[in-house]
């Protein structure tokens, strides 16, 4: 998919020798492509200067702080991001955490392992995964997970492993249900049908003459998966798992659902937390024209836009570095 | 900060495109959630006895004041009155509607609606995180007689900013002067404890989920789910149940007469029967209106929103009624403040 949207060099001669002359009608097409494109430019580039406009006054007042000041108080109007873009990146990394082993299982079952009739059904079934609405998820998250993790997931963990010093930080405070972890179970899922649908295609990109050498050598399957598909694919496969973590970071409705929304600051995974999104999405409706509020949430907005572009544009670099060479 | 007007102009076109708001005689209005079923409602009333439509966004009372402020509809609605300084520069009217109320739910095995009482200081120190457990003393001393279980209290509020919170902070500001100087009153604010959930919706999902949970709600959820309601000791020291009745008497009690654009306290009032957190929702018009006759379908909307029919429509949603006085009031400043070309738009 990335090799054809990037386009290939190879295809250039092509199309400078079948130049369109003489006619009307093909400049104009030609001329509506060049507008599609750069439209995407355009609108990408006023929605970052929009929200960095937007920001600006909220980053003059507060300073370069904004970025990892923890306060987030309406009353005292006092705003910082630190709190939220930690919420953000913790509950993206605990999704990718648990997502990438299910996505390697998964993958590797499907392309290797699977008899034909489960194939499809299994297939679809992690598309269907991708097409249910964030809003399903929240409230599944919210009416089922929540209490599931409230009543047999956190207390034996709290208790068991609360005490240890160090490690027990992670897991103190009474058993709520909603917080980090369970907003990064959530998103987990969410991301899961993204990073195994790249996986299978790097996994069927494999050439069998090399996955059948190995077995004629008397390789394992774990040992092939090992030593054969995962190094072959790895970059792309890094790529992919960015990808997630890039959708996993802007995801809103979900994580609202099921964070806890407490704009502060805890060690512990399941203390209630927030991320960008899902301030954004909590504070927007009243927060006042020309308030600070609001310079606030627009500036939390594009950090988010840059911490997205960031890790988008790293994706980007691995996967064509590895299909270039 | 055009992208939240743009934004919202666009909620409203689309809104009014889908329902059917081709007849130019209909009234747009936006702004805050908490009133929107009862608006909702005197909408559908209204259009079939006048034959005029009213299509209310419930945006956030934020949403509706600027909204208002842009004039990209015909009246905006907030929770939380609009500072005076703000309604005088942006030549805006405020009246309230109609009075609504928040309860404090738990969830307490064997304990009922009604139960428990709980006060202003208890409750500002539950949430502040200097309450922590049911049985602790100062709950005991309010509940002789009730069993109180060693357990943790988990205070739950609302995620997103609102005008419950708003109330519901005010109350807790007036209740203890630690939480006033440490939290403070807004639509939303640095809780210093607990977990925050979405809505009226997922405060009461949290507290049926979370044993020993402590949650606030608007009075009219709570009725309409049959929630686990506490009675609150109020200013005159007496229990009192959370009862229309109850709000009634917080809503006489309050100093109307020297409220500055309508924006009378009904938090903590003096009255022996008062409910303490009270509060009424309002309705911003522009005193100049651009177009007069839009303007002056609003005020007839409002109108007949204050007549019989309007009270019953409330009433059967479990919102209460402005006191007449009021009422009256209000009509007077439609007429002495809202003109086009030096003339009242509307008059009796």
């Amino acid at each position: 998919m990335d090799a054809t949207l990037g386009g290939s060099s190879a295809d250039t001669a092509l199309v400078t020798s079948h130049k369109p002359t003489g006619k009307i009608s093909d400049p104009i097409f030609v001329g509506l492509l060049w507008a599609s494109g750069i439209a995407v430019l355009l609108i990408l580039g006023l929605i970052i200067a929009m929200l960095f406009e937007g920001g600006l006054p909220a980053l003059r007042e507060f300073g370069i702080s904004f970025l990892w000041s923890t306060s987030w108080n309406p009353v005292t109007e006092k705003f910082g991001a630190g709190v939220m873009v930690f919420g953000t990146l913790l509950s993206a990394i605990i999704a990718v955490i648990v997502a990438l082993p299910l996505s390697f299982g998964i993958a590797f079952f499907l392309t290797e392992i699977a008899p034909g009739p489960l194939r499809r059904p299994i297939g679809v079934a992690i598309q269907l995964l991708a097409a249910v609405p964030s809003i399903i998820y929240g409230m599944w998250g919210f009416f089922v997970v929540v209490p599931l993790i409230a009543a047999y997931v956190q207390p034996p963990l709290i208790e068991w492993l609360g005490p240890i010093p160090v490690l027990g930080a992670l897991f103190q405070g009474p058993p709520l249900g909603a917080g980090m972890l369970t907003a990064g179970l959530i998103l987990a899922l969410m991301i899961l049908p993204f990073i195994t649908a790249m996986f299978v295609e790097v996994l069927e990109s494999v050439p069998p003459m090399l996955k059948e050498s190995a077995f004629g050598v008397g390789a394992t399957t774990f040992e092939v998966y090992r030593n054969v598909s995962v190094p072959y694919g790895n970059t792309a496969m890094v790529g992919a798992v960015m990808l997630g973590l890039g959708r996993a970071l802007g995801e809103t409705m979900a994580v609202t659902f099921v964070i806890g929304n407490a704009t502060r600051m805890s060690a512990s995974l399941f203390a209630p937390g927030a991320t960008i999104a899902s301030t954004i999405a909590n504070e927007f409706p009243e927060a006042s024209m020309g308030s600070l509020k609001l310079q606030s949430l627009l500036q939390l907005g594009f950090i988010l836009f840059v911490i997205s572009f960031i890790v988008l544009a790293l994706s980007r670099m691995l996967v064509r570095s590895k299909i270039k060479g | 900060m055009k992208f939240a007007n743009i934004l919202g102009a666009a909620a409203i076109a689309v809104g009014s495109l889908v329902s059917g708001g081709a007849f130019a005689a209909d009234i747009n209005g936006a702004g805050a959630s908490f009133p929107a079923p009862v608006y909702q409602a005197w909408a559908a009333g209204y259009k079939a006895k006048s034959g005029t439509g009213m299509n209310y966004q419930s945006i956030g009372s934020g949403g509706g004041q600027n909204q208002i402020v842009n004039r990209t509809v015909d009246f905006g609605a907030s929770d939380a009155p609009m500072a005076d300084d703000k309604l005088a520069s942006n030549n805006l009217l405020q009246f309230p509607t109609v009075i609504g109320s928040v309860v404090a739910i738990v969830n307490l095995e064997g304990i009922e609606s009604g139960q428990l009482k709980l006060s202003g200081p208890v409750l500002a120190e539950i949430y502040q995180g200097k309450i922590t457990k049911w049985n602790d003393p100062k709950i005991a001393e309010l509940n002789k007689g009730v069993k109180l279980p060693e357990l943790a209290i988990v205070p739950v509020y609302r995620s997103d900013s609102s005008g419950t919170s708003f109330v519901f902070t005010s109350y807790l500001a007036a209740a203890s002067a630690d939480w006033k100087s440490n939290v403070g009153a807004a639509t939303s604010v640095q809780w210093p404890t607990g977990a925050g959930a979405k809505g009226n919706e997922g405060i009461a999902g949290t507290v049926k989920n979370t044993k020993g949970a402590i949650g606030f709600v608007e009075y009219v959820y709570a009725a309409a789910n049959k929630l686990t309601t506490t009675d609150l000791i109020n200013k005159a020291g007496k229990a009192v149940k959370p009862t229309e009745a109850a709000f009634m008497a917080a809503a006489s009690a309050a100093d109307w007469k020297n409220a500055k654009n309508f924006a009378a306290s009904m938090i903590d009032t003096a009255g022996e029967t008062a409910w303490p957190i009270v509060s009424a929702t309002y309705i911003l018009l522009p005193k100049n209106p651009s177009n007069a006759a839009q303007s002056a379908e609003a005020i007839k909307f409002f109108d007949w929103a204050y007549g019989k029919e309007g009270d019953e429509i409330a009433e059967k949603l479990h919102y209460i009624a402005l006191p007449d006085s009021v009422v009256e009031d209000v009509r007077k400043a439609w007429k002495a403040e809202v003109k086009a070309d030096g003339k009242a738009v509307w008059t009796n």
